[in-house]
């Protein structure tokens, strides 16, 4: 695959507008984001746009779009972080329910697997 | 395969639906051993890449004396996908081995199901500081052995010797362009984390 056109323009400790830590509980890199249909304000930056846009026709996990709009992990969960809060998008955790690994979901792992021979 | 993602314009793989439960597990190993390589044969979207960036201290722990000089670094770091059942997908993380990436190692592994050691058996001790890292993270892992076509080939009982492999551990000979091979690998490091976990409750 070949990677996207050139570098952003604009640099990751700008996207996150200065500040050092994102405003409420940091998104793991695994979260599912998904594009909510509350329109887009002015005040929307422009890569908080690209994010939207990317998610407009379907999910994906933070690491995605950090890969698909070539921004580091820790910007993408800035800018979602900020885009959940304003409602654009909702963010869900990677594993819905426990929340941690456990023996059933190893077990459904594994029979997947198999199942892939 | 039996499970294709949605196609979708410009290629992006989106997920099938929003209710997926999502595992992730490590794949690493020392630079050029077949990282990549196995997280290809079995991802269902093109490689995908971070680029992480990373601080780190360049002077030694215990040095009070100074202030510590830290340097940024990037390090790439590349991802597949797979759809094991129809609502449950693993993600493949492949970190690079060396222990400065041990911070990044740490944020990629934490909340995975275990790691995939890749070793090479012409540089096997190159594995060494990887296995030892993995162990300080008390991550279950499993040792592939990607088998080179021009690599001299072992039998397991050689390699896990020199390798030093608690018996428990399990070690598996593959070809990381083989798809077969590889989600052997997979099988072989989910049925291992199985074992690590606690075992099941008795229904009271």
């Amino acid at each position: 695959m070949t990677p996207g056109p050139g570098r952003r323009l604009i640099p990751a400790y700008l996207v996150t507008g200065g500040r050092s830590a994102p405003t409420g509980p940091a998104l793991d890199r695994l979260a599912v984001l998904l594009r909510t249909d509350s329109a887009l304000g002015p005040e929307t930056g422009s890569e908080q746009r690209r994010l939207c846009e990317l998610l407009e026709p379907g999910a994906l996990t933070v690491v995605e779009c950090a890969a698909h709009l070539e921004l580091p992990v820790s910007a993408t969960v800035f800018l979602a972080t900020d885009l959940v809060a304003a409602g654009h998008l909702h963010a869900r955790p990677p594993i819905p329910s426990a929340g941690e690994i456990d023996r059933s979901l190893v077990e459904r792992l594994l029979v997947g697997l198999r199942s892939l021979h | 395969m039996d499970s294709v993602p949605s196609t979708d314009r410009g290629g992006i793989g989106y997920l099938p639906s929003a209710a997926e439960t999502l595992m992730k597990l490590v794949v690493t190993g020392p630079f050029g051993v077949g990282k990549t390589t196995l997280i290809r044969t079995l991802s269902e979207i093109p490689t995908l890449h971070t680029e992480e960036a990373m601080t780190q201290s360049s002077t030694g722990l215990d040095d009070t004396a100074g202030l510590p000089e830290k340097t940024t670094t990037t390090v790439a770091v590349d991802f597949g996908r797979l759809t094991v059942q129809d609502d449950l997908v693993l993600y493949m993380f492949g970190t690079p081995g060396q222990e400065r990436f041990f911070p990044l190692w740490e944020d990629i592994a934490r909340g995975a199901l275990g790691a995939l050691v890749i070793v090479d058996t012409r540089r096997l001790e190159d594995s060494f500081a990887v296995m030892d890292m993995v162990e300080e993270q008390g991550l279950p892992y499993a040792v592939a052995v990607n088998r080179f076509p021009d690599a001299p080939a072992h039998a397991d009982e050689v390699l896990r010797k020199h390798l030093d492999l608690d018996p428990r551990t399990p070690l598996v000979q593959c070809d990381a362009r083989e798809r077969r091979g590889s989600i052997d690998a997979l099988i072989a490091l989910a049925e291992h984390a199985l074992t690590c976990l606690p075992a099941p409750q008795e229904s009271s």
